[in-house]
């Protein structure tokens, strides 16, 4: 098919009244009966919820005896409100990946070789109930650690809980939303939440800094976001990419990457100065007013102008544009948020204290404040209770709010304070979800234990002792996801089809082995419905109803201030801290403070990684159904760099980091959409896995030029940002 | 009855939901589409214009693809849309030399395929499959001779484009706030 063809058809004007001029010109043949084709793809339909990402849209998927045949959003549902993102459309070729782990498998070559045979459940089950037991015997409990990712988690926390560790770490945390997570808690007592709890769709200003809208796909945010856009609202991107977001907005700001603080700190001393702040939300709900208005008077346009390398006058206007629409005025938090260490925490501190002076947070327009729903919990025995996690020693990172993925990995490599012998990794490929990858392959061969659960043998598989192949997440029952958004509620995943081969849910694992730890008494039912059907009961819900709809929504509760929400902080001075007393006393800056990056060095470029609207981290890549699509597995560069470096729009090049890390080769695109100093990589491409027959070779590996990370001393996040790549022809 | 496609540009991402809800939705054969998503920069940095457009068969109102089918298998059918009869399609390509928007491929089985226009979806009252997916709420379908139409509405209120008018078609296919 010549799909270059299509590509170059541009648009023309054409108005209505010539398209309605015309009259049909029926043929002889529209007389004749045509039959009307019906692809028959409208099948039994079963409410369940996505897990492509973490958003965990509600679906209905569409079977025909036992196939799938199609995934569409369930209308019922809040964060999918019908519509569905092309990920969790795509999923089906995720069920009916040829690649997919159908049969437990035993390391037979050495760590690391790939190599394995083909065991029994029994056999693999016994191999790693007889290492746990060991390892508890040798070392204590603690001293196995979880890596994981997603919903189906919570069973292997719940087992690992109950034999007795509590190092859980997930490289969404320090390797993600950490520092955004800190500050928010830091400043309003409360994190902005998964989903965002943001009012996009009443918002009448939106900033956006980093954050690429639509081309990250968190459905609900972006149905909310396209709402704002149509309506009007007063859009501003800051972003070194003209992302899809940015050619949405009224202004782009194309900032020198790294200098974001700088901007924040400028648009604060502005409407601070010029006494465009909420006065009445500031003195009625925030503390620390007085030291962040002395400390903000340095920070003028001029000053940001010189770091961000963005016109004074610009950043101006833009801070009086956000300040004119508040309190429907908001600064959009940003998820992946560990860009430059140092930074990191400060310069959500400073987004999270800009919307504290528009008065966004419980507003509508702004920040939501949602009820949830309380669940009852099954009852099963305490845990023991286990050692502090040993990700931190010496008082490190002090504000992190869960063990770091990094920590626990450092543990394992240099047995501080405690060894880490085992691990169970769940539904994540550390080998591209952690940074310094030499590091992983280090503490991975310290390990007495390495046990993966997954749907797909990515890398991770390669070195694990055991691989386990888990039922996706369209095959099995998961425990029930509680919905906190403005219509709170509590949705169910059960299964669609069958999983293929002998792929297992992942309570039934996590039962088999609780059965073989001696842990049963943790495992009082027989199966996930069962334990579902208890778990409804217990909490007052209608399980038929909530199998039959995928849904049940809680009372409707106000949200924000203008429906009657009061407003509280669970913070220590029962307010929104602008100065932190918190940090202060921990030897930390109490406001904002800006850190100006490494400069790029001469003939590197800064390398920056993002998403792609089909694709979720290196999950999707192997999907045959999303492969179609556009690849986005290239790698940005400005074009008149690119033609300077005599480089044509599709060359192929290598990228070299500035510790002499070499990439696979890739294609560039050579685009007017990226400042000159930095190139963009879209993250999860370039797999190295026999397994992933698709995706092996498609693309290069951000992750794998990631050698250097700039650890936030708050919470120990690992800001990733900080390398530097340039290009090689590839001959 | 004139169904009609309107598709808001600002509002669309370009994520490709529309794609995969389509070759879900019709079977469509591995490497084929039936729509697909253009993207089009403009401009130099930082003057940069970015313009994104879900595509597909335009069903046009005067279609080379009709004209040129020799045995009458491409049609019109009486909602306006264009259709392929497979019974009486030869697979000859001529449909598909003569379309100005590539809009055309050939099905594994022998015939030519294209957008249907979901109407054995429209004909029972529900959207199309990339309308009814889309995240952003960019696509819109719905008959041009009701006055009272959300597409006639939002075809009165300007700001109205289709692709390549100048191949002289009269496409059906169209595109709102291309100007921002």
């Amino acid at each position: 098919m010549a799909l270059s063809r299509r590509r170059f058809l541009s648009l023309s004007a054409g108005t209505l009244a010539a398209a309605a001029a015309t009259k049909l010109a029926f043929t002889g043949s529209a007389l004749a009966a045509h039959p009307t084709i019906d692809p028959g793809t409208d099948g039994t339909v079963v409410s369940s919820i996505c897990e492509v990402c973490f958003w965990k849209c509600g679906i209905e998927a569409h079977a025909k005896g036992a196939q799938l045949i199609k995934i569409r959003g369930n209308p019922r549902h809040p964060l999918s409100n019908g519509k569905l993102c092309p990920r969790g459309v795509g999923a089906v070729g995720l069920a009916y990946d040829p690649d997919r782990l159908v049969k437990p498998l035993l390391r037979v070559g050495p760590r690391g070789s790939d190599e394995f045979k083909a065991v029994s459940w029994d056999e693999a089950l016994a191999f790693i109930a007889g290492k746990l037991d060991e390892l508890r015997k040798k070392y204590g409990p603690e001293t196995v650690a979880l890596f994981n990712h997603g919903a189906g988690a919570s069973w292997f926390k719940h087992l690992l809980s109950a034999y007795g560790t509590a190092n859980f770490g997930a490289p969404s945390f320090a390797q993600c939303r950490g520092p955004r997570d800190v500050a928010f808690d830091l400043t309003f007592g409360a994190e902005p939440g998964s989903p965002e709890v943001l009012d996009i769709g009443s918002s009448d200003c939106l900033v956006l800094i980093g954050s690429h809208l639509g081309e990250n796909m968190h459905n609900t945010q972006v149905q909310d976001f396209a709402d704002a856009v149509a309506r009007g609202a007063d859009l501003i991107v800051v972003d070194p990419r003209f992302s899809t977001a940015a050619s949405k907005a009224k202004t782009w700001l194309p900032i020198r990457p790294g200098t974001d603080t700088a901007l924040l700190l400028a648009w604060i001393h502005v409407i601070v100065g010029e006494q465009r702040y909420n006065r009445a939300y500031v003195e009625k709900y925030t503390t620390g007013f007085e030291e962040l208005q002395k400390a903000v008077v340095a920070y003028t346009p001029e000053w940001a102008s010189a770091e961000t390398g963005l016109d004074a006058t610009m950043i101006r206007n833009t801070a009086r544009r956000i300040a004119g629409a508040a309190p429907a005025s908001l600064v959009h938090p940003g998820r992946h948020a560990s860009w430059y260490g140092a930074d990191d925490t400060h310069r959500s501190r400073a987004i999270a204290i800009l919307n504290a002076l528009l008065g966004s947070w419980g507003h509508r327009g702004g920040f939501f404040r949602p009820s949830g729903m309380k669940l009852a919990k099954v009852p099963t025995p305490a845990y023991p209770k286990p050692k502090p996690p040993a990700d931190r020693v010496d008082g490190e990172a002090p504000f992190a709010l869960e063990p770091l993925a990094q920590g626990l990995r450092r543990a394992t490599i240099d047995g501080k304070p405690y060894p880490i012998k085992g691990w169970f990794v769940y539904g994540t490929n550390l080998i591209q979800a952690l940074p310094q990858r030499e590091e992983t392959l280090k503490a991975i061969q310290a390990l007495e234990l390495l046990v993966v659960v997954d749907v797909l043998p990515a890398e991770i598989a390669g070195y694990a002792d055991v691989v386990l192949p888990e039922a996706s997440y369209l095959e099995r029952f998961d425990d029930l996801v509680p919905i906190a958004w403005r219509r709170s509620g509590v949705a169910l995943r059960q299964p669609v089809i069958q999983p293929p081969g002998e792929a297992k849910a992942g309570w039934w694992i996590a039962r088999e082995l609780g059965k073989r730890l001696g842990l049963e008494a943790y495992f009082p039912w027989t199966d996930a419905e069962s334990y579902l059907r208890e778990r409804c009961k217990l909490s007052g819900l209608d399980y038929e109803a909530l199998a039959r709809d995928g849904v049940i929504l809680a009372p409707e509760k106000p949200t924000v201030v203008e429906d009657g929400l009061a407003l509280s902080f669970a913070t220590e001075s029962g307010k929104i801290e602008l100065y932190s007393e918190k940090l202060k006393k921990a030897g930390f800056d109490a406001l904002p403070v800006y850190k100006r990056p490494d400069a790029v060095p001469a003939g590197y470029f800064r390398l920056l990684y993002g998403r792609a609207p089909g694709h979720t981290f290196g999950r999707t890549t192997n999907n045959r159904l999303l492969g179609e699509l556009n690849h986005h597995d290239r790698v940005w560069i400005n074009a008149k760099v690119a033609k300077d470096m005599g480089l044509a729009d599709g060359a192929v090049v290598r990228l070299i980091n500035q510790d002499g890390i070499k990439s696979a080769p890739l294609q560039i695109k050579a685009t007017e959409r990226i400042r000159g100093d930095c190139v963009f990589m879209v993250h999860g491409w370039g797999h190295t896995a026999k397994g992933l027959r698709y995706a092996n070779g498609r693309g290069a590996d951000d992750s794998e030029l990631v050698t250097r990370v700039n650890v936030d001393p708050v919470m120990g996040g690992t800001g990733m940002r900080v390398n530097f790549v340039a290009l090689q022809r590839e001959a | 009855m004139r169904r009609v496609m309107v598709i808001d540009m600002k509002r669309c991402v370009g994520c490709e939901a529309c794609v995969v809800a389509c070759k879900t939705e019709n079977r469509v054969p591995e490497g084929a589409y039936r729509d697909w998503v253009v993207q089009e920069t403009r401009g130099e940095l930082p003057a940069l214009e970015l313009l994104i457009r879900s595509q597909r068969c335009n069903h046009c109102t005067n279609a080379p693809c009709v004209a040129n089918c020799p045995t009458g298998a491409s049609f019109y059918r009486k909602d306006g849309t264009v259709q392929i009869d497979r019974d009486l399609c030869t697979g000859c390509r001529a449909c598909m030399a003569s379309c100005p928007y590539d809009a055309r491929y050939v099905h594994p089985e022998g015939f030519v395929d294209k957008c249907t226009l979901c109407v054995h979806r429209l004909d029972k009252g529900k959207p199309t499959a990339c309308e009814e997916v889309c995240p952003t709420s960019a696509i819109l379908t719905g008959d041009l001779d009701d006055p009272s139409s959300l597409v006639t509405l939002r075809l009165k209120r300007g700001d109205v484009s289709v692709v390549n008018a100048e191949a002289g078609t009269k496409p059906n296919v169209f595109y709102v706030n291309g100007a921002g």
